[in-house]
């Protein structure tokens, strides 16, 4: 499939009236508010479109697998650093920005969103733009490729992508604490002030696993300053928190994916919190009234999504105020001004 | 002195004299200044030699007295300029006849400082090195450090997306900042983003960093802070030839490491600011590379081997490790000082701002002095090499008739070339009225169109910084029309039928 090929097919989209549910791998159809309109699969646009190491750069089509731009990075010794969530193995690049998730390394190096250079797509007249470039630093035009990230596909079809790299770590180890969360919140502030080589952290029942990258003697150094005890197979903890195949996630529950301060306190919500990100990203499960949590949270300057499971037909994010909707409804038609592309995906009236 | 000549026709609705009575009850007398001589400071940004007055300048003291100021504006068809310090390069601040100047610098509080957050909330007339100043003693920073760092504003570090010699490993603007006030054209207060790592809806936060003041105006940032490293050293290797200067840059990164900066300095920039700081450079080499290393102390040792190979094998005639942090400095001093230097051996310098893929280095710097030569005025080129952001700095003599216009041209030349070569017109400087027609090479109608729809989005009236950033379809048309007129057919060597 070609970049044209995704273009006519928007083109007639509009013309008859018909919205769009764009799809890759398939494996984000859960992410978002239920899929409405036809199935449009764009995963057989594909394939790396450049790459070279010493550029720090990698661009690929939209339907190029994950895992497959990961494995090319790796014989390179680079990788993306952003960690974004393999749900199944055919999960696609173009998947991945339209949902704007990031992993465990997120606070220490950037998320998906800080990593995108430019992105081709095409918009909801069926015209094919080109914004960003394959550069590390462009302020050219307004950054529209990354307004794409977390736009779940509702203001274009994301064709391509250019996205930034770095050299991979060449070590990482694991520690383990036993600490309450409130001590583990304090114990990841203090470590946050200290130039010690973090990159993940893991809080749940008593449990605290901080995962420390760099080089050899750097990561020794660390492990020194942090104490604890070390983790051996540390892999398989990472990466079910990163796909979110640990046991905390298991089951049909709602799952509620908070954000707030690092620092903030624990927030006596019923039910079990698992906490990444040095205390930014707090994960509960269970029925909760939308409203007591959001209140609940706007008092330490966080926020809440319903990620998964429980009503998926009702709005998934909070609420922007009235300014904000009325900018985000104008930009979505100022790409898409028939609403072909992914309607109601994001917001029920968008 | 060069004229801008905005696309656009907007002029307020209200004279001049109404305009200044209708905003004197907002922000009081003391702060509209519409006499000529007040206005005369504010007549150019950074980019001096192109200047216009407004029809007043206001500075207004409060969130609220903005909103006021842009609800009177909006109501009465009032362009608006905002301007922090007017540090600028790409005249992005430069004033807009019928209009007025909405001056920030009043907004100059740290509001809070949150270190087990790591953040602070500040006013966006701050200044840049100011944050980092008042949150040292927690051993934080704030990471973009653009070469105005000591004058110009965080502010304006937004509107521009500001970038710096430490953005290869630490990023723009964009990357460390969490949210941001802003005031619409209507004179509404929005929050973007939070004191969190993301926020649900549209990427707003992204949308307005570098939007260079057209789709609202900024009135408080909050910064993420970063703690200092522990260690962080330079090496300084000095190279008989760009080329192989330019292959050393590529093989550092190969071999993966992440400097934390990665400077080039060609032959007459070292010379000029030898001259200037005495930095100890190498006044005979072809060009120098600083190649700074940060982290734990473990961690910088490891890599200054590695690194210290590599230039080895890249043909370093000679390589200097800073043996403590006076070195250090002094080594940056030179790199921070280039462009003054180079103000010292010419009257006038023009700074160009493009981006290049790093393996167009050597293919661009032949470019570069083709073209040099062509115009009849000479280069000297600075380099962040590690994120391919070159600034060549183009020497010349205003006072000498059609000099300016003479170097312009070249200057919109290099840009071209960068783009041909996979780059862009500008890596951190932002586009402003000076790089408006390279804009019409970069992008396509198709994309401009889109510029202009998001641009209406957020202000349908064009009332805020007109004409600047983003060209017309019809200029466009007009530009691209002159080019081949003007004998600059692309590859004029090859034959035409």
């Amino acid at each position: 499939m070609e970049y044209a090929d995704i273009a006519e097919r928007v083109g007639e989209a509009r013309a008859a009236g018909a919205p769009l549910s764009i799809r890759g791998g398939g494996s984000k159809e859960f992410i978002g508010r239920t899929p409405q309109g036809e199935a449009f699969d764009v995963s057989s646009c594909r394939g790396i479109v450049d790459y070279d190491p010493s550029e720090l750069v990698i661009s690929a089509r939209c339907g190029t697998p994950l895992t497959e731009l990961e494995a090319l990075l790796a014989e390179h010794g680079q990788m993306l650093p952003f960690e974004a969530p393999v749900y199944a193995p055919d999960a696609t690049i173009g998947g991945a920005v339209a949902a704007g998730l990031s992993g465990p390394r997120r606070p220490w190096t950037g998320s998906l969103r800080d990593f995108v250079l430019g992105a081709v797509c095409v918009d909801g007249r069926g015209e094919l733009l080109r914004f960003g470039g394959r550069v590390m630093k462009n302020v050219a035009g307004y950054d529209l490729s990354r307004v794409m990230v977390g736009a779940l596909g509702t203001l274009g079809v994301i064709t391509e992508v250019s996205f930034k790299v770095l050299p991979a770590p060449r070590v990482e180890r694991t520690r383990v604490f036993e600490f309450d969360e409130a001590r583990a919140i304090e114990f990841l502030a203090s470590a946050g002030v200290t130039p010690v080589p973090l990159s993940a952290s893991c809080h749940l029942d008593g449990e605290l696993y901080v995962r420390l990258s760099g080089s050899e003697s750097g990561v020794r150094a660390g492990e020194e300053v942090l104490g604890g005890e070390r983790v051996e197979q540390d892999d398989d903890l990472w990466r079910s928190l990163r796909n979110q195949t640990h046991p905390f996630f298991a089951g049909k529950l709602p799952t509620w994916r908070l954000s707030v301060p690092p620092a903030a306190p624990p927030l006596g919500l019923s039910g079990a919190c698992l906490t990444e990100w040095g205390g930014a990203l707090r994960w509960i499960r269970g029925d909760h009234d939308w409203e007591a949590l959001q209140a609940t949270l706007s008092t330490v300057g966080g926020t809440s999504t319903l990620f998964r499971n429980g009503d998926r037909g009702g709005e998934v994010f909070p609420a922007p105020d009235a300014v904000t909707r009325r900018l985000y409804t104008r930009l979505k038609e100022s790409f898409d001004p028939d609403r072909i592309l992914n309607p109601g995906r994001l917001y029920g009236d968008l | 002195m060069a004229t801008f000549a905005p696309d656009t026709r907007i002029r307020s609705a209200l004279a001049p004299g109404a305009i200044v009575d209708r905003l004197i009850p907002v922000v009081g007398e003391d702060h509209v200044l519409h006499r000529p001589e007040q206005l005369a400071p504010y007549e150019c940004d950074g980019l001096s030699a192109y200047r216009s007055v407004p029809l007043a300048v206001v500075l207004p003291g409060s969130v609220e007295e903005v909103c006021e100021v842009m609800r009177v504006c909006s109501e009465n068809g009032v362009p608006v300029v905002a301007r922090g310090a007017g540090t600028g390069l790409s005249g992005g601040a430069l004033p807009y006849e019928h209009g007025i100047l909405l001056v920030l610098s009043r907004f100059n509080r740290i509001l809070s400082i949150d270190p087990d957050n790591r953040l602070a909330v500040v006013q966006p007339g701050v200044r840049n090195l100011a944050i980092s100043e008042a949150v040292s003693n927690l051993g934080l920073y704030y990471a973009p450090d653009p070469s105005s760092q000591i004058a110009c504003s965080i502010g304006g570090n937004v509107a521009e997306n500001a970038g710096g010699v430490h953005c290869l490993k630490y990023g723009l603007t964009v990357h460390n900042i969490l949210a941001l006030k802003v005031v619409t054209v209507d004179g509404e207060l929005i929050e973007v983003g939070g004191p969190r790592l993301d926020s649900p809806g549209y990427d707003l936060l992204a949308l307005m960093t570098g939007s260079e003041g057209l789709l609202g105006v900024v009135v408080e940032v909050t910064v993420r802070l970063l703690p200092k490293p522990a260690s962080a050293r330079a090496l300084l290797a000095s190279f008989d030839d760009v080329e192989s200067a330019g292959r050393a840059v590529a093989d550092i990164i190969s071999a993966g490491v992440l400097p934390a900066g990665l400077e080039m300095m060609d032959n007459p920039s070292i010379r000029a600011t030898e001259d200037f700081v005495h930095a100890g450079y190498p006044v005979d080499a072809a060009a120098i590379l600083i190649c700074e290393l940060d982290g734990t102390a473990e961690e910088v040792d490891d890599q200054i081997v590695q690194v210290r190979d590599v230039l080895a094998k890249a043909g370093a005639a000679q390589v200097r490790l800073s043996n403590d942090e006076a070195e250090r400095i002094r080594f940056w001093s030179g790199r921070k000082n280039a462009f003054p230097a180079v103000g010292r051996i010419s009257p006038d310098y023009y700074c160009i701002d493009g981006t290049i893929p790093r393996r167009a280095l050597g293919s661009i710097l032949s470019e570069i002095s083709r073209l040099s030569e062509e115009y009849g005025l000479a280069v000297a080129n600075v380099f962040h090499a590690g994120d391919g952001n070159l600034h060549p700095l183009i020497l010349y003599d205003a006072n000498k008739p059609g000099e300016f216009e003479r170097t312009e041209t070249l200057g919109g030349r290099i840009l071209e070339a960068c783009v041909a070569a996979g780059g862009t017109i500008t890596g951190e400087h932002g586009v402003g009225v000076e790089k408006i027609n390279q804009m019409c090479v970069l992008f396509g109608d198709a994309e401009l169109e889109q510029f202009h729809r998001v641009k209406a989005a957020f202000d349908p009236e064009g009332l805020l910084n007109p004409g600047k950033a983003v060209p017309t379809l019809a200029r466009c048309a007009e530009f691209n029309a002159m080019h081949v007129h003007g004998g600059q057919v692309p590859f004029p060597d090859i034959e035409r039928f």
